[in-house]
């Protein structure tokens, strides 16, 4: 009885993995477009004029950066948890009825969260807060998944068989309680239905309406503390749990170095928190926590270069297999690009150099060789090793899967590097002065000199989505015609067994 | 210590939320209470101007428009005096943006008019040729939500002592009094007395019309917003 593996039950995983692609879909569409939107300003109304209060730039932005994150990346989080989580803990969902309940219960008050986020951003309704654009019943909703979320990790945690928590779990415990903080304190509002006019009326207006409970320089103080760190606890910490469990188990290679992902797990904990005052440089907050954010976030390359270094070191001597598997291709080239965000980043945070960089394209660059050569790839590849195991069937194509990883790399490099040029042409154009000390250029020359860049960019976007279609439509085979298999057919020399 | 916490999933998550907690405490708390006051010739908005500030957000105008300019002398010299902590003291939520795909708004009602704003959302690349702005026409037939704005302004008082009705200071040592309804039918009759001081500006007859009428188009509110920023 004692040596039977485990059976692990995946139904909680497949849901995720489905939505996981949908919404990359989605996110990753929505994105291309207003990509070339701002390339051909005529796209704006290209569904017609009727139709253009929906479909054009401002309000399709933030459902695409919202798409992305809590869709594709939130999904791609949780399919992987509701997966590994099992698997290194030493026991089956099927184990608990409860777990198993709860599982589904957050997948389907996800499924219905995402479909009222989706509707009421069309329709207009934004508190405007970046990645915070949800209004308060939306708020309450990402509460209650999320907790449900906790139930299940700490639930799956309390009747594990294996005591001592492998890494990963480390970084899913951090997301699980990073984002729950920041997500808190970031959007307290008052709905505007609370308040009751001196003639006695009450219920005024529209009752998804709210105001911020923090006003103008505290508010922005905030959300950037949120801003950043949901960068960290969404695009970061749950990806590097995904790392270091698939890359050990799909290269057969032990971590490198357990002190080294123990410095850090820790040196990250304590130092991304300090970096938000560089999205505030040069801005109202006091100059103290401008300089505090800017130093953090140079320290920050530390414990982040910890992580990709480990990982990097991790295929040490099996180099070959970078050749010879795409999957593989996929996750150190996502340790490379995690490495170079991360240190692109805090570069952006000095002050001198924000002072050029901020407000212009460079920003969004450094945002999408972190999102997609990164966060994407991690995810893809995390999906493309379960899905052998999860669906008892080999993948479809390894020639398609290596054909999209140059496509997508090719679509990610033309993405940053068009987004660099522009941002600091843009940037050096603004403080540009004549002889005389007038301004050398007025802001429309600094728009339009962008055309070409915003062009490449939106083919880099475009190359990448192609990208996501080809890793959809490999998934789907995979599930429908790939060969049947068992798991123990399958390579797996891990040195963490099952 | 680490080993013995890896056993322990519950200290573990103490020790992680402890780890990450203290660095927003240390940053936000020092300064909330000095943040949150107003400088002088700062007034909250009126019913008109809130409502054209939510078409403002409700379009994400903010995903392009920054409200926040830098100490640097480019900036000085294209939008003006930069940013002050206290002018903000209304502003829920704030709109500083991140991203200037265009021009920094912070101080656009010094050097833009109603009739300009007219014609440029109307139709932006006739005004600024060259121009990637989408058009926003339907502003023009949207009624603005006035009821909402005037919920919020509550709202404000009630629970923020956001100063209605009351003087507040000037940077000429006179007093602003800004004034709220005491009713939804108080809050539309000041709104629609300030649009209509803006549609007599403005050229678009259906807007006009409709103001007579009684009703306030989106694009009326928002200019009104427009024109507040100073």
């Amino acid at each position: 009885m004692e040596n039977r593996p485990l059976e692990y039950d995946y139904t909680v995983a497949k849901m995720f993995m489905l939505t996981t692609i949908l919404l990359g879909i989605v996110g990753m569409s929505i994105g291309v477009f207003i990509a070339f939107e701002l390339a051909f300003p005529g796209l704006n109304t290209v569904f017609g004029e009727g139709l253009a209060e929906y479909t054009n730039f401002s309000r399709l932005r933030p459902l695409h950066t919202d798409a992305v994150a809590y869709g594709f990346t939130i999904s791609g989080i949780f399919a992987t948890w509701f997966y590994v989580g099992q698997r290194v803990l030493k026991v089956s969902m099927a184990e608990s009825k409860f777990l198993m309940f709860v599982g589904k219960l957050q997948f389907w008050l996800y499924v219905v969260g995402v479909a009222a986020a989706v509707v009421s951003l069309f329709l207009g309704y934004s508190t405007s807060k970046e990645y915070a654009e949800f209004e308060w019943p939306i708020d309450i909703a990402i509460v209650v998944i999320w907790v449900l979320w906790g139930v299940s990790i700490f639930g799956l945690i309390g009747i594990r068989r294996e005591k001592s928590l492998y890494i990963s779990v480390w970084y899913y415990i951090a997301a699980f309680l990073g984002v729950a903080m920041l997500y808190l304190f970031n959007n307290m509002e008052v709905p505007t239905m609370l308040a009751t006019s001196p003639a006695g009326e009450s219920a005024i207006g529209d009752w998804l309406h709210s105001v911020s409970m923090y006003a103008g320089t505290n508010d922005a103080l905030v959300q950037w503390w949120f801003g950043h760190n949901a960068v960290a606890f969404l695009f970061t910490v749950p990806i590097i749990a995904m790392i270091y469990y698939f890359l050990p188990k799909e290269s057969g290679q032990a971590i490198y170095s357990y002190k080294l992902s123990l410095l850090s797990f820790w040196g990250l904990m304590f130092v991304y928190l300090w970096a938000g005052g560089h999205h505030l440089l040069y801005s109202t907050v006091p100059d103290w926590m401008q300089t505090m954010g800017s130093i953090f976030s140079v320290i920050l390359i530390l414990p982040s270069w910890g992580s990709a270094i480990n990982m990097l070191l991790t295929m040490k001597g099996e180099w070959q297999q970078v050749a010879a598997s795409p999957l593989i291709k996929f996750m150190v080239l996502g340790s490379t690009f995690y490495m170079f965000s991360t240190l692109e980043g805090p570069i952006q945070a000095i002050k001198s150099v924000n002072a050029i960089a901020h407000f212009t394209d460079w920003i969004v660059g450094h945002v999408h060789d972190g999102v997609l050569g990164w966060v994407g790839f991690m995810i893809m590849a995390a999906l493309y090793h379960m899905s052998p195991r999860v669906f008892k069937r080999e993948i479809y194509s390894k020639s398609l899967m290596a054909a999209q990883f140059w496509i997508q790399t090719l679509g990610v490099v033309l993405y940053f590097t068009s987004m660099w040029i522009a941002g600091i042409t843009q940037g050096m154009m603004w403080r540009a002065h004549d002889e005389f000390g007038n301004l050398a250029y007025s802001f429309i020359d600094t728009v339009t000199v962008l055309h070409p860049y915003y062009a490449i960019r939106g083919v880099g976007g475009l190359l990448y989505l192609v990208g996501f279609f080809m890793f959809a439509y490999n998934i789907y085979k995979t599930m429908t015609a790939g060969r049947a298999v068992e798991e123990s057919e399958l390579a797996n020399k891990s040195p963490m067994g099952a | 210590m680490f080993h013995w916490l890896e056993k322990h999933p519950f200290f573990f998550a103490v020790g992680v939320f402890v780890t990450i907690a203290f660095a927003g405490l240390i940053e936000i708390l020092p300064n909330f209470a000095e943040a949150s006051r107003p400088v002088i010739g700062t007034k909250p908005y009126s019913t008109l101007e809130l409502a054209g500030r939510n078409v403002y957000i409700k379009n994400s105008c903010n995903a392009c428009h920054s409200q926040l300019i830098r100490p640097f002398k480019a900036e000085t010299d294209r939008y003006g005096h930069y940013s002050l902590s206290g002018e903000y003291a209304y502003d829920r939520p704030f709109l500083w943006g991140s991203k200037r795909t265009g021009p920094d708004l912070m101080r656009v009602g010094n050097y833009r008019t109603t009739d300009w704003h007219e014609n440029h959302m109307k139709d932006p690349e006739a005004v600024v040729p060259g121009s990637i702005m989408p058009a926003y026409p339907w502003m023009f037939t949207n009624k603005a939500d006035i009821d909402t704005a005037y919920a919020e302004q509550l709202t404000v008082a009630q629970f923020f002592s956001v100063p209605y009705n009351k003087p507040v200071p000037m940077k000429d040592g006179s007093t602003e009094i800004v004034k709220m309804g005491n009713s939804v039918a108080e809050a539309h009759a000041l709104a629609l007395e300030e649009a209509k001081a803006v549609a007599a500006d403005m050229k678009d007859q259906d807007v006009k019309d409709a103001v007579a009428r009684g009703e306030i188009p989106e694009i009326v509110a928002l200019i009104a917003y427009l024109n507040s920023l100073k």
